[in-house]
């Protein structure tokens, strides 16, 4: 019986494609996820809880977003300033010789240094970063009522709030500084084009 | 040698010995003396008239450079540049790498590491150094350089001093969409701050969408773990944007709907551009120098080969030209393969100095069409009131009849 079945070459070849195809379809899932064969979720880390959060949320927003509770104003800014940021900063508002500084605290004549009165777009930007970063010598060490204190002091001096007005999380935010008009997002795009 | 008409450098080379020297004793002192090859290990370098008559240390278990070489970076109060005019291609060898900190460089414990994701996420989570290791990671090639990399004032100034602000690392780590895809993002984030571990806890609000493109966690460079200068354990790296966004130290990142104007992006990072102030100037321009010849070397008559370095933030580059008549003419220079995006690049160009008086410059093309402008050029666009961010103008040097090279100071105030 198998004697008349005669094994042609059509017959090897059509075995062999069936074989093939089979083994191709069997592979296939290997070959489209061979690449990348990611899963959902690595499962590394931990889920932080809302107090590990807590702990280091310190970022502010001009919205006001982020702002903590207290209070204060210019009268007590200036007592602060005086006792921990004039050494550096100068007594009058202007930059002190030899001490290399970001700039004065305050807008002195026709200086064209850049300060909080003539180039900060937000006033939350000043709370945000006195807490997190000053004074130098001992960053973080401010309680947040001095915090806003001293930036009353610094906005009233520079004035562009009246000496007597409280800053707190609702009025700081409210506060419109003088130089928030002249910001614009970068409009360089690439290109031939120099911006 | 080429250092020697530099005297900033000179005093800071005194300084840097007697660390040396220091460190020499200490390391001389902990040595145990087991055997007589003892001495010889890495202890010092005998300096002896003939090497073949005499068997040199034995292996260590830090290398060390050349007695003879002795390449350091130029540190100021906040930044420390990068010796461009002595290298030879385009990585910046770890202990050279330019460095700007805000409250100088923190000691984190590895081991109490840990990098928190929150806001507008699924699930904030916190990681690890081990966890972000665990992930899958990636290396790349690319340069980080400070926006405000540019000086100019006077003839004797090195590439260092005028441009030292950049620096290359081969970097690996974990791209940030892999850790983002973990926490399952909210669609509607578009702006994410990343907040470092420093005594500023500086912060920089950053787009989405770089943390989709190729920003990433990274904590190893040119092969071993990331220096403490350059934010160790780990820190963000956003290739081809500037420096200050690259946040070390990283320990915080939150996602948001809304920037946060933190003073890095309104009182610093950000400049005038005729009667407005520009921010959230991410881009580093496209920029070029010969770093040979240039101040304080000096050439001989006859064949040259002009050297230099040239990227762009935006991508590749394209071109790179080379004058050698005051840019009256300019040649297309070569250069070295394999050519990375959002990395420096190395091209050289072959020239015969005939002992005329001249100026030699570059500039360069990227793959968007941009050709480095002139500092005239950056004027008329941006104004007089320039500011000192973004600057990237072509650089001459002017050749002189003896052979020295003296950098050409344009003044722009």
């Amino acid at each position: 019986m198998f004697k008349k079945f005669k094994v042609r070459r059509s017959h090897v070849l059509i075995f062999a494609g069936i074989i093939i195809i089979g083994v191709m379809i069997w592979l296939w899932p290997a070959f489209l996820s061979g690449r990348e064969k990611w899963p959902q979720s690595f499962g590394y880390g931990k889920t932080a809880t809302k107090e590990e959060i807590a702990a280091l949320d310190i970022d502010v927003r001009p919205d006001g977003k982020g702002l903590p509770a207290g209070s204060g104003n210019a009268e007590l800014g200036e007592v602060i300033y005086t006792n921990k940021c004039a050494s550096c900063h100068g007594a009058d508002g202007k930059e002190i010789k030899g001490v290399k500084l970001p700039g004065p605290p305050l807008v002195t004549g026709k200086s064209k240094a850049k300060t909080i009165g003539n180039y900060w777009p937000y006033a939350t930007t000043l709370f945000d970063y006195i807490r997190r970063a000053m004074p130098y010598n001992a960053p973080g060490s401010l309680t947040n009522d001095e915090v806003y204190s001293l930036s009353a002091w610094l906005l009233s001096a520079n004035k562009v709030i009246k000496p007597g007005e409280v800053m707190n999380a609702q009025t700081l935010p409210k506060v419109v500084m003088p130089a928030q008009k002249l910001f614009i997002v970068d409009d360089r795009k690439g290109g031939p084009e120099v911006k | 040698m080429e250092q020697q008409q530099d005297k900033p450098v000179k005093i800071t080379q005194r300084k840097i010995s007697r660390r040396t020297l220091l460190g020499g004793a200490l390391a001389a002192a902990i040595i145990p003396v087991t055997s007589a090859f003892a001495k010889y290990v890495q202890v010092g370098v005998p300096l002896v008239s003939d090497p073949t008559k005499q068997p040199g240390p034995l292996p260590g278990t830090l290398g060390k450079r050349s007695l003879f070489e002795n390449p350091v970076k130029k540190p100021s109060d906040i930044s420390s540049r990068t010796p461009l005019q002595g290298m030879y291609s385009t990585i910046t060898p770890s202990d050279l790498h330019f460095e700007r900190h805000h409250a100088g460089i923190p000691t984190l414990d590895p081991n109490k590491y840990e990098l928190l994701i929150h806001g507008m996420v699924e699930r904030p989570m916190k990681f690890s150094l081990h966890d972000l290791k665990r992930f899958p990671s990636v290396t790349r090639t690319c340069f980080i350089e400070c926006a405000g990399n540019f000086r100019t004032g006077k003839e004797e100034m090195t590439v260092q001093d005028i441009l030292g602000l950049t620096s290359q690392s081969e970097w690996t780590g974990v791209m940030l969409s892999t850790l983002f895809r973990e926490l399952g993002v909210d669609p509607k984030a578009t702006w994410f701050l990343a907040e470092g571990g420093d005594a500023a806890v500086l912060t920089r609000s950053i787009p989405m969408h770089k943390a989709w493109d190729d920003a990433m966690i990274v904590y190893a460079q040119n092969g071993e773990a990331i220096r403490p200068e350059q934010g160790y354990p780990a820190r963000l790296l956003l290739p081809g944007w500037e420096g200050n966004t690259n946040v070390k130290w990283i320990r915080r990142i939150e996602i948001s709907d809304a920037p946060y104007f933190t003073r890095e992006e309104t009182s610093k990072y950000t400049y005038p551009v005729k009667d407005k102030i520009r921010m959230f100037s991410f881009e580093m321009d496209a920029r070029s120098i010969i770093t040979y010849p240039s101040f304080p070397q000096k050439i001989e008559r006859g064949w040259i080969e002009i050297r230099g370095i040239a990227w762009s933030g935006r991508g590749k580059v394209v071109k790179v030209e080379v004058s050698t008549d005051a840019g009256k003419s300019w040649n297309e220079a070569r250069l070295q393969g394999p050519v990375l995006e959002k990395a420096h690049t190395y091209f050289r160009h072959l020239w015969q100095w005939n002992g005329s008086e001249t100026e030699i410059l570059s500039r360069v093309t990227d793959q968007t069409g941009y050709t480095q402008p002139t500092l005239k050029q950056l004027i008329d666009a941006r104004g007089k009131d320039i500011g000192g961010y973004h600057m990237n103008p072509v650089t001459a040097w002017r050749v002189k009849r003896d052979g020295s090279v003296a950098f050409k100071p344009e003044s722009y105030k």
